[in-house]
């Protein structure tokens, strides 16, 4: 069923990412919450620390490999990945190694500003011909979706938190750096909090 | 192949319930004990640099996990190298070696000649094991250290204790 999702879009429609994932942090519950380099790192920082979010400064391309491993660990628990479509792009291939694995407590949601945020805006591959989704489609992933507007974005909650894993859901949101919200750069001790917090 | 069976008691020994690959002809003994295993699921990989990744993910969960590949996967591994040690998360690693001795085709060599060094440039503690009989209790010095200093730890496995790949 969807839930209210509380929506923010630019003037040309596009959805806002930055309060997109505060209301998706917000539904967490006690889901894990894995988030790549650059954007999505401080997004989810910026949605209130917690000890159970993993963030990646660094490692481009592993962010959805991590989240594989936090999923295969901690079977009964939901791990959500959180990352940008440049992070996701660099580790394509590992959609196929993450469908075969099959966690069913897995889901991952890219943040497709089709840019390299996080240098400079630069214009990235999604934002032509190659479509992520059904790249992950044909990986193996039974339950894919693009999400763009404000009615389809309705359905995001269920599916990265309840429908049964591998989830990949590509959201289309606005390009424009949104203010850096820093969490802990010390990878050992983001290591350590989240193993505490088991 | 009894050392295979000896590294699959290592494996148990240290509790390590993933195993994460991209296969190599000299480690099919030690994946297909692994394969038939009831205490380990094994991670077929697209690239081996993913391997990486995934030890961080499992030791973020509790669980301990193991990485096994050919020495040209480790040039796949580089950057990703970068996280374990930025997070002091153990990677265990076990390496098959070409490129070494009596190696037949040249194309291994470059790589199999970088292996070493670029495993130590990126702080990894490297045991090279010419003997058989050796590769367990290495492995499983190996193993000590990753998992309780929170290291990457790699063994790798000389082509002559291997034999070599012959057309
Ligand atoms: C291997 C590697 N190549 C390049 C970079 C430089 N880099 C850092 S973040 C980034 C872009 C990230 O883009 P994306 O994942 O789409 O994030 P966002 O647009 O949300 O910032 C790049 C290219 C890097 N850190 N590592
Ligand atoms: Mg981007």
């Amino acid at each position: 069923m969807d839930q209210q999702v509380k929506i923010s879009v630019d003037e040309q429609g596009r959805l806002r990412r930055r309060p997109l994932v505060a209301d998706l942090v917000s539904k967490r519950d006690d889901a894990l919450l894995v988030t790549g380099l650059g954007g999505a790192t401080y997004d989810v920082a910026a949605a209130g620390d917690s000890d159970k979010n993993f963030y990646f400064w660094g490692g481009m391309g592993l962010t959805a490999m991590t989240g594989l491993g936090v999923a295969i660990a901690q079977p009964d628990r939901r791990v959500v990945v959180i990352t940008g479509d440049g992070d996701m792009m660099m580790g394509i291939g590992s959609l196929a190694t993450i469908a075969s694995a099959a966690p069913s407590n897995l889901a991952i949601l890219v943040l497709d500003n089709e840019r390299f945020g996080e240098t400079g805006e630069q214009i990235g591959l999604s934002a032509g011909c190659t479509d992520m989704a059904l790249m992950a489609k044909g990986a193996g992933f039974e339950t894919t979706a693009t999400l763009s507007t404000e009615e389809e974005i309705g359905s995001l909650p269920g599916l990265l938190y309840k429908t049964p894993g591998p989830v990949f859901v590509v959201a289309k949101v606005a390009p424009g750096n949104d203010e850096r919200v820093l969490p802990s750069t010390d990878g050992a001790y983001l290591t350590r909090r989240f193993r505490d917090a088991l | 192949m009894s050392w295979s069976e000896d590294v699959f008691k290592v494996l148990d020994n240290h509790e390590v319930a993933t195993i994460a690959t991209v296969p190599d002809a000299g480690l099919t003994g030690v994946l297909n004990l692994c394969e038939n295993s009831e205490t380990k699921k094994v991670v077929t990989l697209t690239t081996e640099e993913e391997g990486v990744g995934l030890m961080q993910g499992l030791w973020l969960g509790k669980q301990r996990g193991a990485l096994l590949m050919q020495s040209s996967g480790v040039g796949n591994c580089i950057n990703a190298l970068s996280v374990v040690a930025s997070t002091r998360t153990p990677c265990a690693m076990l390496i098959t070696m070409r490129g070494q001795w009596g190696e037949f085709n040249p194309w291994q060599v470059p790589m199999g000649h970088a292996t070493q060094p670029v495993m130590e440039a990126m702080g990894v503690y490297c045991y090279s094991v010419e003997q058989a009989d050796q590769i367990a209790e290495t492995f499983d010095a190996a193993c000590g250290l990753a998992f309780n200093g929170g290291y990457a730890t790699a063994v790798l496995i000389h082509q002559r204790a291997l034999g070599t790949k012959v057309f």
